[in-house]
């Protein structure tokens, strides 16, 4: 396999005999009339199994990778496999294999749970078309006593769905997108709309998918509590992937550690803290750059008497923070840096080979 | 949550024999279709406003041209308004259906059937039968009040107007395909009302004879695609009810025959640029 774009892109326990869920190469997708590309030259893998997240910015490309992937967008240039197969040579053999959860609801809200779900199947041709619930195949009947069991629905599975709840929806849609079990599950910006216990329902839900069936799960989110479960998270801004790795790689990576000193006498404190070496920064209190491990060391090491002393553990959204800050003053070579694989050289790695 | 509940039968796979790809095809088609159709019964006020218009024309429009012009050679102006409204009913029901996939493909289960491996052909296919389909019932609504205001209706002409309507309705649903694979956006398909159909409604002669054109409108109405439904609805209506007064009209073989080849026409050019134009936006 190619050396890719991004530092790090590859997940853990990808092998020949195993091939990646997901493989996208140098993909570029620009729109008709645009006078840039939405999707600029990304490229990463996903893992059999894994959970990656796709965090980003209003715009930044998220759903327009998302629509190559299923399917319903066609590449300017680039390419991508889903489970060894390219999305546009392949097109009807991936849509097999990847279920989605849309931005905007795909339920129709006139018929009810049952015939949403029945409709997916056939679709799927897991079944043949009956024009009826009691002339469809006996399996069938078997599998909706269970879906509505499953979504506590019991008979109002067969009640128009515009009678259910915004979280009952969300969880008919996605039951109703494993239905033909998808070896990749899309879900794009899924809980919008949802109250914090529907949220939270929701993700317990997916987890258990997940754990039960390996089902491959990409998430596109801005929620950064949400991308916080994930196994790696790719940062993507205006059209690039600007960082990737694990939620604690990337805070430790990108979100510096800090002590915040102050002292009666601030000139003393600046004085001796310049001597040390520890560049504080502000006219007090005074920030200085130092990890949790050093803290200790550092404090004993003072000896101007202290007024305050706190310490600034940085979270995902810190870091996230940070990559879409420096990513817009175009300084992308410097989160590239700070998170690339030592053995590649930063400046390099725009060139796929 | 322990369970979570999938198919016992994943029956589905890539490179199963053709015949089996085909059932699956024809079974997509069939519920695209049947969806299209339960949609509509399910939602009153549509149905109820797809008929207000068309009976506007049918009682008010016919018997005020009746009041105002008599009867041109014999012609009972009533009926034959009537029987252009049905046509053109039809017709536009099933063109506005086919491109109100271009709105639809953002929403409820149209995105759901544009990821579904069904090939596009399959799509195509079930929208058309599905919206004509939905155009039938309007049309329907269309032939009651014409019996209600006393529009002569033999049992021949209301049973071989069902199929014909139905050819109608496909036909339109060809024409709809066209349109969609050449529009980007519903804001376009708005602006088009106005270029593509209004003007048809007058060359089509849904109201207006248009056997003694002068050339160029004569050139224009025999490109109007709406101009054959409309006559063939006139065929049955006037060839197949005795005793009532007949306009000039092209023989109905004429008219299916035209249809018929402009409908493959416009299936095929529809479909190749509807695919091609879905993934390269």
């Amino acid at each position: 396999m190619s050396a890719s774009v991004v530092p790090d892109p590859r997940p853990h326990g990808t092998t020949l005999d195993n091939p990646p869920a997901i493989l996208v190469e140098s993909l570029v997708k620009r729109y008709r009339r645009a006078d840039r590309n939405a999707v600029d030259g990304i490229s990463f893998e996903v893992g059999a199994g894994e959970f990656f997240a796709l965090l980003g910015p209003n715009g930044a490309g998220k759903t327009t990778t998302l629509s190559i992937l299923t399917t319903t967008l066609a590449p300017t240039d680039g390419r991508a496999l889903i489970d060894g197969l390219d999305v546009v040579a392949d097109a009807a053999a991936v849509r097999q294999r990847v279920g989605i959860i849309f931005q905007r609801p795909s339920l129709d809200k006139n018929l009810t749970g049952e015939e949403n779900v029945r409709f997916h199947a056939i679709l799927y041709g897991l079944y043949p078309y009956a024009p009826g619930y009691r002339l469809m195949a006996p399996g069938y009947r078997r599998q909706v006593e269970d879906w509505s069991e499953l979504l506590g629905l019991g008979r109002d599975i067969f009640r128009p769905v515009r009678t259910y709840s915004g979280g009952m929806l969300r969880k008919l849609e996605i039951v109703r997108s494993l239905v033909h079990r998808p070896r990749v599950l899309f879900l794009d910006e899924p809980t919008t709309g949802l109250d914090a216990p529907s949220r939270r329902a929701l993700w317990t839900y997916l987890r258990d998918v997940r754990a039960t069936h390996e089902t491959t799960i990409v998430l596109t989110s801005h929620y950064l509590e949400e991308a916080e479960q994930a196994d790696r998270i790719c940062v993507i801004d205006a059209g690039r992937i600007v960082a990737t790795g694990s939620p604690a790689e990337l805070t430790a990576a990108l979100a510096n550690e800090y002590l915040v000193v102050d002292a009666d006498d601030r000139a003393r404190l600046r004085a001796e803290l310049a001597e040390r070496g520890l560049d504080p920064s502000g006219d007090g209190p005074f920030r200085i750059d130092v990890s949790t491990a050093d803290t200790h060391r550092v404090l004993r090491s003072i000896e101007t008497p202290l007024v305050l002393v706190r310490t600034h553990a940085p979270s995902l959204e810190d870091a996230y923070l940070e990559i879409v800050s420096r990513a817009e003053l175009g300084d992308e070579a410097l989160v590239r840096a700070s998170v690339a694989d030592p053995t590649e050289t930063p400046g390099e790695d725009d060139v796929d080979g | 949550m322990a369970e979570t509940a999938l198919p016992r039968e994943a029956t589905t796979h890539p490179g199963r024999p053709l015949p089996r790809r085909w059932r699956a095809e024809l079974s997509a088609v069939a519920v695209i279709a049947h969806r299209d159709f339960v949609k509509l019964l399910r939602d009153r006020l549509r149905l109820f406003s797809e008929l207000a218009f068309p009976l506007v024309l049918v009682l008010l429009l016919g018997p005020a041209l009746q009041s105002g012009f008599g009867a041109p050679g014999g012609l009972d102006l009533t009926t034959f308004v009537f029987s252009g409204v049905l046509a053109q009913t039809v017709w536009q029901s099933s063109v506005l259906g086919l491109i109100s996939l271009i709105a639809d493909r953002e929403e409820d289960f149209s995105q759901e059937i544009f990821v579904s491996p069904v090939s596009r052909y399959a799509i195509v296919a079930g929208k058309i039968i599905g919206e004509s389909l939905v155009a039938l019932p309007t049309g329907l609504g269309i032939v009651v009040v014409g019996l209600l205001i006393g529009v002569p209706l033999s049992p021949l002409v209301l049973v071989v107007l069902v199929p014909v309507s139905l050819a109608v309705a496909i036909y339109g649903g060809a024409f709809g395909l066209l349109i969609l694979s050449n529009i980007s956006s519903q804001r376009t398909a708005n602006q088009i009302f106005p270029f593509v159909l209004l003007p048809q409604f007058f060359l089509a002669g849904v109201f207006n004879p248009i056997h003694d054109l002068p050339l160029p409108l004569a050139i224009l109405s025999a490109l109007s695609p709406l101009r054959y439904a409309v006559e063939l609805t006139r065929n049955v209506f006037y060839g197949l009810q005795p005793g009532v007064a007949a306009p000039d009209m092209t023989p109905a073989p004429v008219n299916a025959a035209v249809m018929a080849v402009v409908f493959v026409a416009f299936l095929a050019a529809g479909t190749v640029l509807f695919v091609r134009a879905e993934r390269n936006r």
